[in-house]
């Protein structure tokens, strides 16, 4: 047991102690969805309506910049320890996604601080559904990043993901239009897109329109697609290779 | 300690490692010694447990690498030549972390930790943070840090690469303290001549084959007597001239003719005689690893 939740405990824990050295990163993520979201959102006149959208985007952002670390870790950086050390790959996988969600999940918490420009407020005892439901998404979108990030052999590729996948996927999930307005084809993929069910999801637990598909559905598909994510980044991380994981 | 039997990696099409066998005993400290791309880091690599071979067998402290990897894991220290360290983390926060991955905690790990600490000379930087160390010091913490879950085996990827030559020696000195004090038997690859000379036994990798196996001693004198390396504008015909009248084995590259040969100063007033104005300088050395690998290969390590 120990030789399974220390390891992974100990990558949950560097994770912060680092967040917590170069606390110049907070801002950086926190900074570009709150320029978009109060553009947008002060353009349009409706605060509110963007706020969940912009919510996962500051955890979004968090996610895939603290796992896509893992390529340059791998190569020359600490995970290369973990990588021949007893520790079960399972544990690294877990230690490594639960310590950068956590990370993405203080970040849409910091967010959280502007919710009252969106008219939302939010009294103690909400905070706790308004927190779980932020630390699933944050769970689920790093899963995301870890899949993505650990078959990359370099960052190179990064922006090209971030720009023709992450962000288009973030542009249809609800967070810009809502699905009941969507047409055709779109609406087809904001069905299929895991990103429109954690905009939902904080839609509603935050009491603001345009939660579709509904609360539950939500809940359930991004908790589901978050432990399948987790699943294959173990899975992945415990292949054996002829190529050198480094 | 070590036993590789008919190794054989490809990546792809390409072959890195062809039909390698060799055996590093418990206590030693052997070298793989080659230019990059000679199959080093691939060999590393395998023996590390980061890599499945294609073909081939290798057992360590009696476990099998492929098989048994988590038992390997176990024997193994490893001190990457890319730094495995957390930079924004000190060195004892690196060192325990470490200890963690190995199932270490509480007492014994702080115990290990303060051993491996004052072994290496860390004591007093424990609570700086590794991006202030200077190279040779974080290449020690690396050691420190390889050394917690006390290894049989301490396998080195070009461990003194990127040193200056003290801090190189350094590494060295606490190299050799480990083996005598602790009998850990270390495997270290490198390209560097000097740090080769230091070795018990090595082996010559080129192209990913061996082309050489023995102590530093032995594998010098494969070479009979002194090295004579001529340098001139037309090497080639230099070195079918000497073949031709002293009976000479004498090879031409890079603009300089090397001939082999016991006495070689005799053999220098000759020569300059035999072919005036031919030669533009003139020395002579002892054998060294580097003549060794030019004789088996051809080429040149550095």
């Amino acid at each position: 047991m120990n030789s399974f939740f220390l390891p992974a405990a100990t990558l949950w824990q560097r994770e912060l102690v680092r967040f917590w050295r170069q606390k110049s990163r907070v801002m950086g993520v926190v900074a570009s969805p709150l320029v978009f979201w109060l553009l947008i959102g002060s353009g349009s006149g409706d605060l509110g309506r963007f706020y969940a959208g912009a919510l996962v985007l500051t955890v979004m952002f968090s996610a895939i910049f603290s796992t896509i670390s893992i390529i340059e870790d791998r190569r020359e950086g600490f995970l290369l320890s973990m990588l021949v050390s007893p520790a079960p790959r399972t544990a690294m996988v877990l230690g490594k996604i639960l310590g950068s969600a956590t990370l993405a999940w203080i970040q849409g918490l910091l967010f959280l601080c502007f919710a009252p420009l969106a008219g939302v407020r939010i009294d103690l005892l909400q905070l706790i559904p308004v927190a779980a439901g932020i630390f699933l998404i944050a769970f689920t979108l790093t899963g995301l990043g870890f899949v993505i990030a650990w078959r990359m052999e370099s960052t190179a590729g990064f922006h090209a993901i971030m720009n023709l996948l992450l962000l288009p996927m973030w542009l249809v999930s609800g967070a810009m239009f809502p699905m009941a307005t969507a047409h055709g084809w779109v609406r087809a993929i904001m069905w299929a897109n895991p990103l429109t069910y954690s905009v939902a999801l904080l839609n509603h637990i935050l009491g603001l329109p345009n939660a579709t598909p509904g609360g539950l559905a939500s809940l359930v598909v991004t908790a589901a697609i978050g432990l399948a994510l987790l699943a294959a980044s173990g899975a992945m991380a415990a292949q054996k290779s002829t190529h050198s994981a480094a | 300690m070590i036993e590789v039997e008919n190794l054989t990696h490809r990546y792809g099409e390409r072959l890195a490692l062809r039909n390698v066998s060799f055996e590093v005993k418990a206590g030693e400290i052997f070298g793989l010694l080659g230019p990059n791309g000679g199959g080093k880091s691939t060999l590393f690599r395998i023996l590390s447990t980061m890599m499945v071979p294609t073909e081939g067998k290798i057992t360590l402290a009696g476990y099998d690498v492929v098989r048994e990897a988590a038992a390997v894991r176990r024997q193994v220290g490893v001190v990457f030549q890319t730094q495995s360290l957390d930079k924004a983390l000190t060195v004892e926060e690196n060192l325990r972390a470490q200890g963690h991955l190995h199932g270490l905690s509480g007492a014994v790990l702080r115990e290990r930790m303060g051993a491996a600490m004052e072994r290496l000379g860390l004591l007093d930087r424990r609570k700086d943070l590794v991006e202030t160390l200077s190279g040779g010091l974080k290449r020690r913490v690396e050691i420190a840090k390889a050394l917690l879950h006390r290894p049989r085996v301490l396998l080195m990827d070009e461990a003194s690469t990127g040193l200056d030559p003290a801090a190189r020696l350094d590494v060295s000195r606490h190299v050799e303290l480990l083996r005598e004090q602790d009998g850990v038997t270390i495997l270290l690859t490198t390209h560097i001549l000097e740090e080769a000379g230091r070795c018990d036994r090595l082996v010559l990798l080129h192209e990913g084959r061996m082309v050489a196996e023995g102590s530093p001693k032995q594998l010098r004198e494969r070479i009979g007597g002194d090295v004579v390396v001529l340098e001139a504008a037309d090497s080639p015909a230099l070195a079918a001239g000497i073949q031709e009248k002293f009976g000479l084995a004498a090879h031409a590259q890079n603009g300089a003719v090397r001939v082999e040969i016991p006495n070689g100063h005799r053999f220098i007033a000759e020569v300059v005689e035999a072919f005036p104005g031919a030669i533009e300088s003139v020395g002579l050395h002892k054998p060294t690893l580097e003549d060794v690998f030019v004789k088996e290969t051809g080429a040149s390590i550095e």
